[in-house]
């Protein structure tokens, strides 16, 4: 890598984002295949629909707050969580770090001038785009919000008056995007890498969105099959899940959780590789076992496409599928565990420097070791037949999943945007706003785990009055959380459009994108780069 | 944006590559339940079977393998420069396309004549196991069927493109990726015709 070359980083030089280089407004944007912009375009949408679906989830959490019916009805209850789950998983957590940052990083992070199909990247936007507007039109048309779940589970699935075959259309043309972003990203990944870019130098983001990818073609076109036949049993009474004519339902989440149970990894690989990008540039050290965090990633990929039982447990399989899909996952939890202890191990003695994208990844790595552990409590058989359907589920994936990704989302805004805005946010605020994420998110999820072991079950808006105490808490931890929130995005975007020049590397990292100006220019290199040394070798970077 | 479009014919066949796996894996699903439901219902799933007509499903096979043939033909001329002939054979693989869809039609014509849909009362006085064959069959060629027609139309656009000399002996890659897509619409059918036509 040659020196970062100054010249380049001129105050008021807005690279990718200068309006001169692109159509005039809006269509410069909606029809840019510069990966850049494609990427911003995900983070815009991704982000709304996250705000989307905290509101929702936010109103769930108020008709909680005391036993009957608070704010909403059943059947209004029933469509806010099957909105919430549609809403977070096929609009924010699946596309969210992929989309977003994959776009933005992976190409300059190989040193590459876009991804290998730029018009196929922007096509799978517009699916995306066109897929979500669809999952927002089944709340207004047909017979009302749908109240299956985000599982969509027969045989309700087919019998339900309420639009759901337009949500299943839409997460339909959804799973065509994440297809085509996959493919992308693979066939990137092999052929752009810059000259030098061996295999061992590509930073661990990369190795993440490389296993990510493989498993998103690997499993979601099964949903796709899946929701096609359900569409069909819908439109046509094909009967395919239906007992009375000779088909099963079972088989429907036989081949619901073979896709959505590696989804878990599609969403939660990629924020293992944001993490193991930040912890290393943070503790200015070499990421520790470099081969195990990229191989762990693969080894969780493949174990995990094994492990769909395990949501199955209740719906009667034979005892030895129990027992083997029982044994799989926890076989999971090693390379999980691998990739926690050699973040441990990047820290030790490192000179750490508590910078927000740093305690949001270090936010990360505990959150996703809680919710792990109470992974193993649902994986073993036994146990999870007593927690099962409860809101210790609840509990447990949201502490996955929004301990988990969402925390890795937050690092890579608080990490990478400042490079593709060329401004820097408060620092001091966004530290306020982490503290105040970090307490509500434990008040809320902790008890919704503690409220759940008692015996509350999940998708019912009312309970007993001897959970009142803990949901009331649990409430509580919500506003907190969501208040957090509000401060987080509030200063990003404050600093982002306003701040400070954040200048190339405001980090101090060693991999290629912070080589090149902030924003970086739209062809992304003036000239192919040639790589001399690995993602986090601060000393040959100069950085040390 | 750029005056030289960056090109990787590599690149592209092995996009198409890891697109096709993601077709199988679609059509993999509906294999799952076959397998399943013909455990499931065995004499069941005999009976039905032995209704499907072997003369079309045998025809319509003849027709798509010829049609792969000419396809891979298409290419090599292509590659050899020969561009009337490749678009002759182009034509050649559109046409087995539609004639495929056509005998497509006949044959679902005269089941559904006697009575032969989801949720007719021919059917529901049927066992059960004959229903889920049944459904299967249409909605697996259903799917296959869809694929014809959009391998067809991708034919017909690259046809398009070889005829205003787009795509040429220097420049065939969208050619091979169109021709690969039509073989695993045969490659599909290949493994269709015998499940359904052949062993019940």
């Amino acid at each position: 890598m040659t020196p970062t070359p100054d010249t380049l980083s001129q105050s008021g030089d807005r690279g990718f984002l200068d309006p001169a280089v692109a159509a005039p407004g809006l269509f410069g944007w909606i029809f840019s295949t510069d990966h850049k912009r494609i990427g911003l375009l995900y983070l815009y949408s991704v982000t709304a629909f996250f705000i989307v679906g905290v509101l929702l989830g936010l109103l769930i959490r108020l008709e909680l707050i005391a036993p009957g019916e608070t704010i909403v009805g059943a059947q209004t209850y029933n469509a806010l969580f099957t909105l919430h789950g549609v809403v977070m998983i096929f609009l924010f957590i699946i596309p969210g770090i992929p989309g977003a940052f994959g776009n933005l990083v992976l190409p300059i992070q190989i040193g590459a001038g876009d991804v290998a199909f730029p018009r196929l990247n922007l096509l799978s936007w517009w699916l995306y785009a066109v897929g979500a507007l669809l999952a927002l039109g089944s709340l207004f048309s047909g017979g009302g919000p749908p109240d299956t779940g985000w599982t969509f589970y027969v045989p309700f699935s087919v019998q339900t008056t309420t639009n759901v075959s337009l949500a299943v259309f839409a997460v339909f043309l959804i799973g065509f995007s994440s297809i085509l972003t996959g493919l992308n990203f693979i066939t990137t990944i092999h052929r752009l890498r810059a000259p030098g870019m061996g295999w061992g130098r590509l930073p661990l983001f990369i190795w993440s969105l490389y296993s990510t990818a493989w498993v998103q073609i690997l499993a979601t076109p099964i949903l796709g099959i899946t929701l096609v036949i359900v569409l069909l049993e819908r439109l046509l009474g094909t009967g395919l899940f239906d007992p009375a004519r000779g088909g099963d339902p079972i088989m429907f989440q036989h081949l619901f959780w073979i896709y959505s149970h590696p989804a878990v990894y599609i969403m939660v690989l990629p924020a293992m590789g944001v993490v193991s990008d930040i912890i290393p540039v943070f503790s200015r050290k070499p990421a520790f076992g470099y081969w195990a965090i990229a191989f762990s990633g693969i080894a969780i990929a493949a174990a995990g496409s094994l492990v769909w039982g395990h949501h199955m447990f209740t719906s009667g399989m034979s005892d030895m599928a129990v027992l083997v899909f029982s044994l799989l996952t926890f076989i999971v939890a090693i390379p999980s565990a691998v990739k926690v202890f050699n973040w441990v191990a990047t820290l030790y003695k490192g000179a750490i420097s508590l910078d927000p994208p740093m305690l949001f990844a270090l936010t990360f790595v505990f959150l996703f070791a809680v919710g792990g552990l109470s992974g193993l409590i649902l994986g073993s058989a036994g146990t999870d037949v007593h927690v099962h359907d409860t809101h210790f589920v609840v509990g447990h994936f949201h502490y996955v999943m929004f301990g988990g990704t969402g925390m890795a989302f937050f690092a890579a805004m608080h990490y990478w945007l400042p490079k593709f805005y060329g401004r820097m946010y408060n620092k001091r605020i966004a530290t306020f706003a982490w503290a105040l994420m970090f307490v509500g998110f434990n008040v809320l999820y902790f008890t919704m785990k503690l409220v759940g072991l008692k015996g509350m079950p999940r998708r019912y808006y009312d309970y007993v009055s001897e959970f009142h105490t803990l949901n009331l808490i649990s409430t509580v931890g919500s506003w907190v959380l969501g208040l957090g929130l509000l401060i987080l995005f509030v200063n990003l975007f404050r600093g982002l459009m306003r701040g400070e020049p954040a200048g190339p590397n405001p980090w101090g990292g060693a991999s290629l994108e912070w080589t090149v100006p902030s924003p970086p220019p739209v062809e992304n290199f003036p000239e192919p780069p040639r790589v001399t040394h690995g993602p986090y070798d601060f000393r040959e970077a100069g950085i040390l | 944006m750029s005056e030289t479009p960056h090109r990787d014919d590599l690149g592209a066949r092995f996009g198409m590559w890891l697109f096709l796996f993601t077709e199988l894996l679609l059509f993999g699903g509906l294999f799952i339940l076959y397998a399943v439901y013909l455990a499931r219902h065995p004499e069941a799933f005999a009976r039905a079977g032995k209704e499907l007509s072997l003369p079309f499903g045998t025809v319509n096979t003849v027709v798509l393998l010829t049609s792969s043939l000419l396809v891979a033909l298409s290419v090599s001329a292509l590659q050899r420069g020969s561009r009337r002939l490749c678009l002759w054979l182009l034509a050649g693989t559109i046409l087995s396309a539609a004639l495929f869809m056509v005998n497509k039609y006949f044959e679902w014509s005269a089941k559904i004549h006697h009575g032969i849909y989801p949720g007719s009362p021919e059917m529901a006085g049927r066992e059960t196991g004959e229903g889920v064959f049944f459904s299967l069959y249409y909605v697996t060629t259903g799917l296959h069927g869809v694929h014809v027609v959009v391998g067809a139309l991708l034919l017909g656009w690259v046809f398009v493109l070889v005829k205003n000399g787009r795509v040429d002996s220097g420049n065939h890659v969208l050619l091979e990726n169109a021709a690969l897509y039509w073989h695993l619409v045969d490659l599909i059918w290949i493994f269709i015709f015998p499940l359904y036509y052949l062993i019940l």
